[in-house]
C-alpha cells in the first residue's frame, strides 16, 4: 500500500504541489488525470526520490520511502514517457538491465532467457533481443520499456504518460499489455496519463489533480457520474469550463 | 552605477565559487566511489577503448606535427647561437615535459570531453539516468566512474605514444629537412633525457586525463533541457577542461619545478 500525506512541492516562487494526499491500496491500479503542468511528473518524481519534497510524507506499506528507497526500488518498475530505453545496450540488454548487474546478477545466458521471456510477454520476439532500441519503432520502444518495468516481477509499478506520442490501435495494445500484467502480477500501479481511453482501459480507481492538489478521488465506474466541474470539463475534453484554456 | 557594478562583480564571485564547490563535491564524490563495490566493468572497459583507443589518432597526429614544427623552430632560433645541434635534445624534452601531455589532453579535452557531456546530457534528457535510478542503479557510479577512471589510466599512455611519435616528428624533420646524421639524432635525443621529463609528463597526463572525464561527466550529468541544454552543456564541458588542463598545468610545472 502506498500512502502520500500533505505532498508540498515548490520550485522558486512556482508551488506546483500544495498538500497532495492519496493512497494506493496493494494490488490497486491508480490513475492520475490532470492537464499539462498540474505536477502529475513532480508526483511521480517525488515517491520515487528523484525530487524531494518541501513538505509531507510517503510511505509504503506503512515505511517511509526516504528511509527505504533501497529496498522500495529492488521491487519497482517503471514505463518512462519516451520508453527511456539505454542506447548503448541492446534490446535484451535493456530488459535483462537489472538481471546483468547487482544484487540480482544472473549468468549472461539465464539473464537472456529471461529478458526474450518478458519480450514474449509484451508481444515482442526473439528477433528484437539483438535489436538497438535507435532500430525500433515508438511503440516497439514502449513495449521493450514494458518489458524492462516487469523483468523482476515488480511489486509496484509506475507508467508514465505511457501512450503518449502512440497511434490508437497501438495505444490500445499498449493499454491492454498494462492491464494484463498488473493483473497477472497482482502488482500495485499508479499510471500518470491524459490519454481517457487509457484511464478507462487500467484504472480500478481515478485521482484528478488540479493546481497542485488532488481535486476529485474515486473509482473508475464513479468518474462519469461525478458531479465535479473540473472532472466533468477534463474527461470530456471541454473547452469551456473552470479550467483555463492557457495556462 | 558603482554598487551595481560591485553587486554584479559580488554575483559573478559567489558564482564561481559555488559552481567550483559543485566540482568538488562531484569530484570527491567519483573518487569515494572508485574504491566501493560494484565495479561496472563493462563500462570501464567500453569507456577505455572510446578514450584511450580512438583517441589515438587525433594524439598521434597532433604530436607529430608538432615535434616536426619545433625542431624547425628550435633550429631557427638555436641558428642564432650556433647552437643547431641543441635539436634534439630540445625537441625530446619540450615534446615529453610539456607539449606531448599539454597538446594531448587538449585534444583528448576536444574530443572526450565533448562526447561524455553530449553522451550523458542526452540521456539526462531523454530520462535514461531517471531511468538508471529506478532500477537500482547510482547514475554517478555507473556512468562517471568507469568514464573517469579510464581517462585517468589511458591518456598517459596516449602522452607516452604521443611523446614517442612527436620526437619522431622531430627527427623526420631534423634528418630529412635540416641535414642531421640519424643515428646522431637519436642518440642525442636519448643521452639528453631524463627518466623525470617522461615520469613528469606521464603524471600530468592522468592528471588532465582525469579532469577531462570530470568536466564531461559533470556537465553532463548537469545538462539543461533539450538540445540546447545539451549543446550547452557540451560546450561548457570542452571550455572548462581545456582551462583547467591549462592551470593544472601550470601548477603541476610549479611543483615539478620546485621540488
Amino acid at each position: 500500500m502506498i500512502e502520500i500525506e500533505g505532498l508540498q512541492k515548490s520550485f522558486g516562487a512556482k508551488q506546483v504541489l500544495r498538500g497532495v494526499s492519496l493512497r494506493v491500496d496493494r494490488g490497486e491500479s491508480l490513475v492520475v488525470i490532470g492537464g499539462s503542468g498540474t505536477g502529475k511528473s513532480v508526483l511521480l518524481k517525488c515517491i520515487l526520490g528523484l525530487v524531494r519534497p518541501d513538505a509531507g510524507t510517503i510511505t509504503v506499506n506503512g515505511a517511509p520511502v526516504a528511509a527505504h528507497r533501497e529496498a522500495f526500488l529492488g521491487r519497482f518498475g517503471m514505463l518512462f514517457q519516451g520508453a527511456a530505453l539505454f542506447d548503448s545496450l541492446t534490446v535484451w540488454q535493456n530488459v535483462a538491465f537489472r538481471l546483468l548487474r547487482g544484487p540480482e546478477r544472473r549468468p549472461k545466458a539465464e539473464a537472456r532467457a529471461v529478458a526474450v521471456e518478458k519480450l514474449a510477454r509484451v508481444g515482442l520476439g526473439p528477433e528484437v533481443a539483438d535489436l538497438f532500441p535507435a532500430e525500433l519503432s515508438g511503440g516497439m520502444q514502449k513495449r521493450v520499456g514494458l518489458a524492462r518495468a516487469i523483468a523482476t516481477d515488480p511489486t509496484v509499478i509506475f507508467f508514465d504518460e505511457p501512450t503518449t506520442g502512440l497511434d490508437p490501435i497501438m495505444a490500445g495494445v499498449i493499454n491492454a499489455l498494462i492491464n494484463s500484467v498488473v493483473r497477472e502480477m497482482g502488482a500495485t500501479a499508479i499510471t500518470i496519463t491524459h490519454d481517457m481511453s487509457s484511464v478507462r482501459a487500467i484504472a480500478d480507481k481515478v485521482a484528478m489533480l488540479h493546481a497542485g492538489k488532488i481535486r476529485w478521488h474515486g473509482p473508475i465506474a464513479d468518474m462519469d457520474s461525478t458531479s465535479d466541474p473540473y472532472v466533468h470539463q477534463f474527461i470530456h475534453g471541454l473547452a469551456e469550463g473552470p479550467i483555463a484554456a492557457v495556462r | 552605477m558603482i554598487l551595481t557594478a560591485l553587486a554584479a562583480l559580488g554575483r559573478g564571485t559567489l558564482g564561481g565559487l559555488a559552481a567550483a564547490g559543485r566540482v568538488g563535491l562531484f569530484a570527491g564524490a567519483v573518487v569515494s566511489h572508485l574504491f566501493r563495490p560494484p565495479f561496472y566493468r563493462r563500462e570501464f572497459l567500453v569507456a577505455l577503448l572510446q578514450i584511450g583507443w580512438l583517441s589515438l589518432p587525433v594524439v598521434g597526429l597532433t604530436a607529430v606535427f608538432t615535434g616536426a614544427a619545433l625542431a624547425l623552430q628550435i633550429y631557427a632560433g638555436g641558428a642564432r647561437f650556433s647552437a643547431e645541434s641543441v635539436v634534439p635534445s630540445i625537441v625530446a624534452i619540450g615534446m615529453v615535459r610539456e607539449l606531448g601531455p599539454v597538446l594531448g589532453g587538449l585534444m583528448v579535452a576536444a574530443r572526450v570531453a565533448s562526447s561524455i557531456a553530449a553522451e550523458i546530457g542526452t540521456m539526462k534528457v531523454t530520462e535514461q539516468i531517471d531511468a538508471l535510478v529506478t532500477l537500482s542503479t547510482n547514475p554517478l557510479k555507473y556512468l562517471a566512474v568507469p568514464r573517469v577512471l579510464a581517462a585517468t589510466l589511458s591518456v598517459p599512455v596516449l602522452v607516452a605514444v604521443g611523446d614517442i611519435i612527436g620526437v619522431m616528428g622531430g627527427w623526420l624533420v631534423g634528418t630529412g629537412r635540416l641535414g642531421f646524421n640519424s643515428s646522431t639524432y637519436l642518440r642525442n635525443t636519448w643521452e639528453y633525457l631524463e627518466v623525470w621529463d617522461v615520469g613528469s609528463g606521464l603524471v600530468k597526463g592522468a592528471a588532465f586525463g582525469f579532469i577531462v572525464a570530470l568536466m564531461g561527466c559533470y556537465h553532463g550529468m548537469n545538462s539543461g533541457r533539450g538540445a540546447q541544454g545539451v549543446g550547452a552543456a557540451t560546450k561548457s564541458a570542452v571550455v572548462a577542461a581545456s582551462i583547467l588542463i591549462l592551470a593544472a598545468n601550470y601548477l603541476l610545472t610549479e611543483v615539478f619545478f620546485s621540488a
